[in-house]
This record gives C-alpha cells, structure tokens and sequence, in this order.
C-alpha cells in the first residue's frame, strides 16, 4: 500500500518536484517549502509565477512577480539571478549549459551561464519558452505559431507558423518533435525533420500539465477526464493513431500528469485532488490518494520511482511512497 | 488528423461561489480614466483592487496590485469570426486568481483606442477566468468636451459608449448646458439602456460605478426592475421610439426614475444630433414565445449578423415554463439562463434588445414574431 506524507502549505503550489531526492514546494505566495530533515522556508520571491529545475538538477529555477529570477537549492538560499522590475516573468526554461530563458510582455531573454543577458523581442506576447534537449536552440510559444532561435549565434530565426494562440511549448525528448499548448483546448504538433504538422484536438479543456514517458515513447496530457496519452515512438509521432485514454472519471478532470522515470505508467491528479497511477500496457489503475481540498497542480517522480511528490491549488501537498 | 475521444463536458462546474467581479473602464486619452483611477486607489473605501493596466504611466501610486499588461488581442480559431480574446488578460487574471484573498476586485483598464468586446468576451470564453471571475459591468467614460470629435474621427469612441453598462459623462465643467444636452443625448442615442452619469473630474461615488452586477443579467434585473421596460405605462417613451425616430420628432418626458442616474434629464428623443453615429439598437417586445423555434432562431441570428450585434439583452417568456429566461451576448457568443418565477400579477411577455450596426429592426421584429407560441 502507498503512504501519503502530507504537508498542508498555505497557498496555491505552482510546482512540486525533487532537488537532489528532496521535496520542494514552489508556491504562488513566493515561498519555496523543501523537505529535507524537517519542513524549511525561503521567501524567494514576492508572488512567484514559474519553477523549473535547473539542468544539473541541484536547484529550483523560480520567476516571480517581482521581476526575479532566483535559483534555490539545498541550503535554501534564493540566489538572485536576473531582475527586470515590475515586470512579472511569466514563463521560463532552462537548458543544459546552464542558460535560462524567460519571457514577460513582448519579449523574451535568455541569461547565458556567465550573467549576460540577450533580449529576443517579439511583435506578439511571448506565451511560453522552451529549449531543445541540448539547449542549443530556444522555441517560443505565439500567436499563429512558434520561433525557434538560435541564442548563442546570430542566426535568422525559423518560423513555424499555425492559426491560432500557442501558450506553452516543448521539444520531445529525442528532439524530433516539437508540441505546443493552444488556447484552443487543442495541442499542436510539428515533425521538425519537415516541418509536418500534427493536431491534437479533442480535448473538453485547455491542456496545462503534460510529460514525456521513458524514452519520450509517449506524451501523457492533462485537459479532459482521462489522461490522454500519445504515442510517439512511430515515425509519424501521433499521426492517424488514437490516443490512450487512462483514469477516465466522470466527475473530476485531469489536472496534471507525471509519467514515471523507468516503467510505462503515470500519475493522474484531478480536480478534486484525487491520484491515481495507471500502467500504459493494461490501464490497471491504483488509487495513491483520495480526494483533497483543491486540484493536483503539479507532481513529479524522484529518480528512482519510489516516491511521488505532488501539490494542489489550495497547498494541500505531500509525499507518496509506493513501496509502502 | 488524429483526435482524442470526445468526453462528455460533464464535469466541473464547480460551485461558482468564490467569483471575484471585474470591471472595465474605457474611454479615450483625456476622458479622465486615470483620474478615477487615482481615485479608486487612494480613497478609503474599504476594499482592495488589483487593477490591470496598459502602462503604469501617470498612475501616480506604487502599489503591487497594479500590474501592467501589453493589450494582446487572439482571434479564436475555432470557425467564430468575432470570436476575439485578450491574452494578456488570461495569463494575468490566472496569476493574479492563484494568490486570491489580496483583492476584492479587479479592474481592467483598457488603451482609449481599445475596442471593448475581446476583453468582455475573454470573461465568457476563457474557460480558467471564466470559473474564477465574473464581468462586473464595463464603463465609458466620455469627455463631453470632446466627444464630438471622437466620433467624427473613429469607430472606437462610439463602440465604447454603445458596449456601456455605466457611462460617465466627464468634464461636464468645460461645457455649456446646451452642449451638455446634445452629447447626452447623442450617447444616449448610441446606447438607450446604459446608466449616465454626470461628472467633473470623475468625481462620482464609487459605488456607483464598481460592484454593479451589470453583467449578471439576474441581478442587473433585481436591482433594476423595469430593465427593458421603456413602455412601461409611466413612460411615454417605448422601444419604437428608437427605430423610426427619423419620422417623428417626439419629444417626451423621459425621466427614467427606474435608473439610478444621479440627475434627471429631460426632453430629448433618441436621434442622436450629432451625425456620425452609425450604432443603433432595436426594442422588441412580444408574447409567449416557443423555445424550439426561439434558440434555433436566435442561435442563426447571432450566427449570421453576429459582427454586427455588439450586445444583446432580453427578459423571455417561454410557453408551459413557469420561470423567466434571461439571455445575453457579445456578438456570436449569447448565454442565457433561467431567472426567477413569474409573478402573480406580471405580464407574461418577451423583450429582447440589439444593440449594434446595421440591424434590420423590421427583420428582427418579424424574426422574433415567428417564435411566437
């Protein structure tokens, strides 16, 4: 049976994840709980909008309201990196060499690893940024499509137009796919090899949590009563397949996913607070949690799979061991 | 194309207990936004606003419920050709919902060129704002000095004023009481169901303007009983006065003692006397109407002449249903919902009001007719 190690925090949890295998809380508040011999507090930012982890995966990248971008590890420090005041930051990447991208309003920037900093402005707002695995090129999420820069040269940017708002985006892990988010409950897709694109629709809801399975074979999505996954092991991506359907309630939308680092199955948090982890090859479902005070925000797996840390909208958060 | 399984949208309409209302503030460079807004961020009025601006500007007030927004306009593409949205609103209304309890409000201000209804309809198409927030009411302000020349030179003036739910009437000191007249009249000609104020420096209370439910139809009506009801037997003005006004010129006691206007005025008709007003509405009232003819009519009206409906109210009497039906839209989005019982001693009746360009108010009325029961 699973044991739940609960952490009940008082604001909306924008990220829950491990740094070095200890739980970290980024909440909307702007602090930052971790749980590492004991519960211990950062105030890092004065309202905090993103988290992501660093690369080397030894600290928490935050942005805030403030106009910061801080990095915070183990010993609870909020290193401030950038600040641009009075502007609230409101997407954020990181790539491999250690560079950070970041977006507000109608630009983007990226802060190469020895502080300096290179501005890419936009006609449109910048919705979302996302770096390709070796951090070599930067893709930003706009209006009628995505730019892929190339930060470190002065390369013309590529322009992968489609019709519409596209409010976050990634790369698949093998750095043959790039997907975004729509405002149109919809996701969008380009093989980059030829620019083809992939449509992804269907969804009740906007898409807001989605995740990689090993090997980037799958791509678990949040936005309608199930998680809809899709495969991405075939030459064509998802291309004329039908999706997995895993977790279906009726009563309760999925609000986030996190796919497990080893095996093919996935946590589904919904909007009630409920979690369940459900196995690609069977759908068998296991209950991890019954419903709490507000929908699952974020979750995400420690290196071994063992535990799941998760957080909610109303912070109450916590810790799911697997192997009881 | 590969499509995930269509679900049923069941779930999740949580209970919408917790919206937190909006309110939209337009009007042109100089009609005086900045100083309501300096107003509604310093006077004691007991309650907080987070307000989303266009730049921080003239705000003279360093506060961090003051966010500054780059007016982002989407067009959705979703086959709706009026459909527009603004981003920026999505991603802060979303930031700002997630550390609820700061505010009681938020208020939108918008560019002077801005075109109203992407902000309205961001509250009726965004699923995110849409559970968490409620449109409030929007208002113009109108700087009656200028508002001539607004009108002869863009579209956006007149728009402003006929998306209104409160219209303030400004910088009523620079002008004489005979341009005062004419420019009330003109709004009203351009918007006959929004509550006018007049005022100086934008010095009106507060209450006035914000918390005013405008966009919530049930309580538009509670507060507001004769909604709609210009023929009501105290008025002489009905809703045919404002179709074939170019015929007769009536001029009538027009009190409207059921809108709290904070004066009253008198004896004007509803031809607008300046020229370049191109918005107009359409007054229909009507019997007990069948629902299977009404929505499929109403439904291929807002389809088709949508671009031209800027808003569009009504108070409907449906056959066999014991509950008054409200309706409302935005161009081709239209919502509608069950009010209240009909009481005892209320006439069963429909009324519907366009407001918008190039309506055919014979069309309209001839449509509405046909869904008669």
């Amino acid at each position: 049976m699973p044991t739940i190690a609960p952490l009940d925090l008082a604001a909306h949890c924008i990220d829950a994840r491990f740094i070095l295998d200890v739980p970290f809380f980024a909440l909307a508040d702007g602090t930052i709980h971790r749980l590492d011999n004991g519960h211990k507090t950062t105030q890092a930012h004065d309202g905090l909008l993103c988290a992501v982890p660093a690369v080397d995966g030894k600290s928490l990248l935050t942005s805030g309201e403030d106009g910061r971008i801080c990095s915070t590890g183990l010993n609870g420090e909020a290193l401030e990196l950038s600040v641009l005041p009075r502007k609230w930051l409101t997407a954020l990447a990181a790539a491999p060499s250690g560079a950070i991208a970041f977006a507000s309003g109608r630009s983007a920037w990226v802060r190469s690893p020895d502080g300096s900093l290179r501005e890419f402005p936009h006609e449109r707002s910048v919705e979302g940024v996302g770096f390709a695995p070796k951090g070599l090129r930067l893709a930003v999420a706009r209006y009628n499509g995505v730019t892929l820069h190339w930060p470190a040269t002065n390369s013309a940017p590529t322009e992968l137009e489609w019709k519409g708002a596209h409010v976050s985006v990634m790369f698949s892990p093998d750095n043959r796919f790039l997907v975004t988010s729509m405002q149109e409950n919809a996701l969008h897709g380009w093989r980059l090899e030829d620019n083809r694109h992939m449509r992804m629709t269907g969804y009740p809801n906007k898409v807001k949590s989605w995740s990689w399975s090993t090997k980037g074979k799958w791509l678990a999505t949040s936005g309608a009563p199930a998680a809809i996954v899709w495969p991405f092991s075939g030459k064509d991506g998802p291309m004329g397949k039908s999706p997995l359907e895993l977790g279906t309630r009726g009563d309760s939308l999925v609000t986030a996913v996190a796919c497990h680092p080893a095996e093919e199955i996935v946590a589904i948090g919904y909007s009630d607070g409920m979690i369940l982890v459900a196995r690609f090859g069977d759908q068998k479902e296991v209950l991890l949690r019954r419903p709490g005070k507000g929908a699952i925000s974020s979750m995400n797996w420690d290196t071994t799979g063992h535990r799941l840390v998760f957080g909610s909208e109303a912070g109450d958060c916590g810790v799911v061991d697997i192997t009881g | 194309m590969s499509e995930a399984p269509t679900t049923s949208a069941a779930a999740v309409e949580t209970a919408r207990k917790s919206q937190i209302p909006v309110t939209v503030l337009t009007g042109y460079l100089g009609s005086g936004k900045t100083t309501l807004l300096n107003r509604i961020l310093s006077e004691d009025h007991g309650k907080r606003y987070a307000v989303i601006v266009n730049e921080f500007g003239e705000i003279g007030i360093d506060n961090d419920l003051i966010v500054e927004s780059d007016e982002e306009i989407y067009e959705m593409n979703n086959g709706c050709i009026c459909c527009t949205v603004r981003g920026d609103l999505i991603r802060v209304v979303e930031g700002l919902m997630r550390r609820p309890g700061r505010f009681d409000a938020i208020i939108v201000e918008t560019t002077g060129l801005a075109d109203p209804v992407p902000v309205a309809q961001t509250f009726f198409m965004d699923d995110d704002v849409r559970s968490k927030t409620a449109l409030d009411a929007v208002v113009a302000l109108v700087d009656a000095k200028h508002l001539p020349l607004r009108l002869a030179d863009s579209r956006e003036a007149e728009d402003q004023i006929a998306f209104a739910d409160v219209v303030l009437l400004n910088k009523t000191d620079l002008v004489t009481p005979e341009e005062l007249a004419k420019v009330e009249a003109t709004v009203r000609a351009i918007n006959p169901h929004a509550v006018i104020h007049r005022t100086e420096r934008a010095g009106i209370e507060l209450s006035r303007v914000l918390d005013r439910g405008a966009f919530d139809l049930s309580r538009a009506l509670e507060s507001d009983p004769h909604f709609l009801d210009h023929d009501h037997p105290d008025h002489t003005c009905g809703p045919d006065c404002d179709h074939n006004h170019h015929d007769h010129d009536h001029d009538h006691d027009h009190g409207h003692h059921h809108h709290d206007h904070a004066h009253d005025h008198h004896h004007h008709d509803h031809v607008s006397p300046i020229h370049d007003v191109t918005v107009q509405s359409v007054s229909i009232r009507t019997g007990e109407l069948n629902p299977d003819k009404f929505f499929p009519w109403i439904q291929r009206i807002t389809q088709d002449q949508g671009p031209n409906i800027l808003r569009l109210k009504g108070i409907l009497a449906f056959r066999g249903d014991h509950e008054r039906y409200v309706v409302q839209g935005v161009h081709m989005i239209i919502e509608g919902d069950h009010q209240r019982a009909w009481k005892e001693n209320e006439k069963r009746e429909s009324r519907l009001v366009f407001i918008g360009r190039q309506l055919d108010d014979a069309a309209l009325r001839a449509g509405l007719e046909s869904c008669l029961a």
